[in-house]
């Protein structure tokens, strides 16, 4: 027979973490965190990161370098760290490749199966405080350098605008108003917003300043991929309004590109 | 000293058997049939957010016709077990004959259980086919399978019904039933089905866009193919 105890949880990350603790590994902060000399990881993982979320007129944009390094090399050039969540959210990534991975995929699942399970959408704000949770629970690893640090962005339906949520370490929550930048070139993108973002701003001149800003990440920032125009690479840019999440098209980044490099 | 009493196996069986045909009777029925883009679910279900029939994983719906509050329970296990193949494995391993054994042996158990009562529900899990498989391919079919309270289950085509009255509708849908119907073309072909037999039923039950529950799987969807109509889209289609 089916075993039905945990009905009535709409919570799949514990669910996991009773049932099947072993799909869990990198969120287990307890196996961890007792385990207190394990020595300090001896390899580099993937990391270094530009990941933004800027609010305008009609919901958010969030974007993401491609690029995943690993110690003074290239890793992976066309890694993904932003993934949307629900219709109106997304998430972006930064820290190490692997749990940062896991984490959105992980964040990505809870909230549809509570949306499943329950028959509603789980609120953004209740998605936002979920994701602290789950920040916290990888301490164990962050306290080893293994740190996952997300952003996450979205449409507020009752709200009726676009919100950003940025983390600390121990999953400490903050909203911020207009944009926010983290990873390894965040400073830099957040200096080239700082300069060009006005509130109320329209989605093409939004999507604009974000090209731009991981255009600077990437300049100042060795672990932070530009536009790659010989391989066709380019930053991930999506957008979450009330009508959803859709990924703005290639095509369409590649000619925010070509505009931007024009006006040098 | 009392005698302990003797029923026979078979006995058994067959009363448990007639005290879930008795519930079963009287549940509404759920129409499942394949369209032109996918699979098209209809329930006679007037409430707003109780629903028979709901989604399950990316392509698998699961559809339900008796105790609401026993089909509940399976509902959300079923998500809670897809959800955790799909993340152990890869999304595109759930598939609906996975999750139909897994259903079917449940209930089996039940069933045959001496201390429990049988669940007095019937099932059907749906499946739409891969969108993304080679054409002609096996993984493009459709996939629905019928299971009954004690857990046997049937692999059925083109369209499938559960319910009291489920041998009249399937009767209609065998002289009406075509292939390739436009969703408008299928809904209509439900409604007037559920609208015959209801005109021999006892008890009046209207028809009208707020007393059915309409879902499909879509194949032009993205991940996820299972959508709700709102009764708004019920009145458009039914007004074609």
């Amino acid at each position: 027979m089916l075993d039905l105890s945990d009905y009535g949880t709409s919570d799949f990350f514990q669910i996991l973490k009773r049932r099947h603790p072993e799909l869990l590994a990198t969120f287990n902060a307890s196996d961890v965190a007792a385990n207190a000399q394990v020595p300090e990881a001896s390899f580099q993982p993937y990391e270094g990161t530009t990941v933004l979320a800027v609010v305008y007129n009609a919901g958010v944009v969030m974007a993401g370098d491609r690029q995943a390094t690993e110690g003074y090399q290239v890793g992976e050039r066309r890694i993904q760290k932003v993934y949307p969540v629900d219709r109106h959210s997304a998430i972006a990534v930064a820290g190490a490749a692997g749990p940062c991975i896991e984490m959105a995929k992980l964040f990505q699942v809870e909230v549809e199966f509570y949306e499943k399970t329950e028959g509603v959408s789980l609120s953004l704000e209740g998605q936002a405080n979920f994701l602290s949770h789950l920040v916290r629970s990888n301490l164990g690893l962050a306290m080893q350098g293994l740190i996952v640090l997300p952003l996450f962005a979205g449409y507020d339906l009752k709200q009726q605008r676009g919100r950003i949520f940025k983390y600390d370490a121990i999953g400490g929550r903050y909203e911020e108003n207009d944009y926010y930048a983290i990873g390894s070139g965040g400073k830099d993108a957040r200096t080239t917003l700082k300069k060009r973002y006005t509130p109320e701003i329209e989605r093409q001149e939004a999507l604009a300043i974000v090209a731009e800003a991981i255009w600077d990440a990437a300049d100042e920032d060795i672990a932070t991929g530009g536009p790659d125009l010989i391989r066709k690479i380019f930053p991930t840019l999506y957008t979450v309004t009330e009508e959803g999440v859709a990924e703005v098209p290639e095509t369409t980044v590649e000619e925010l590109y070509n505009d931007l490099i024009s006006r040098l | 000293m009392s005698t302990p009493y003797y029923v026979s196996p078979e006995q058994i069986r067959q009363d448990k058997e007639d005290f879930v045909r008795r519930g079963i009777a009287q549940a509404k029925e759920v129409v499942v049939l394949e369209y032109r883009d996918g699979l098209l679910m209809v329930a006679e279900n007037p409430r707003k957010t109780t629903f028979k029939i709901s989604e399950i994983y990316d392509r698998i719906a699961l559809a339900a016709a008796g105790r609401i509050a026993e089909y509940e329970i399976l509902r959300v296990v079923g998500i809670r077990e897809s959800e955790i193949k799909g993340f152990r494995y890869y999304r595109e391993d759930v598939t609906a004959k996975w999750l139909t054994n897994l259903y079917s042996q449940h209930m089996g158990a039940v069933a045959q259980a001496w201390d429990a009562k049988p669940l007095e529900i019937e099932l059907l899990v749906c499946e739409l086919g891969a969108t993304d498989a080679p054409e002609n391919s096996e993984l493009q079919n459709n996939r629905i399978y019928h299971i009954a309270f004690d857990g046997i289950y049937s692999e059925e085509e083109k369209y499938a019904v559960i319910g009291g009255r489920a041998t009249e509708i399937i009767e209609i849908l065998e002289r009406r039933y075509a292939d390739g119907l436009e969703i408008a073309a299928a809904l209509q072909l439900v409604t007037e089905t559920f609208r015959t037999i209801e005109a021999n039923a006892e008890v009046d039950y209207e028809i009208t866009p707020q007393t059915i529950e309409v879902a499909c799987l879509e194949r032009t969807a993205e991940r996820r193919k299972f959508r709700r109509l709102s009764t708004d889209e019920v009145t458009t289609l039914l007004d074609f």
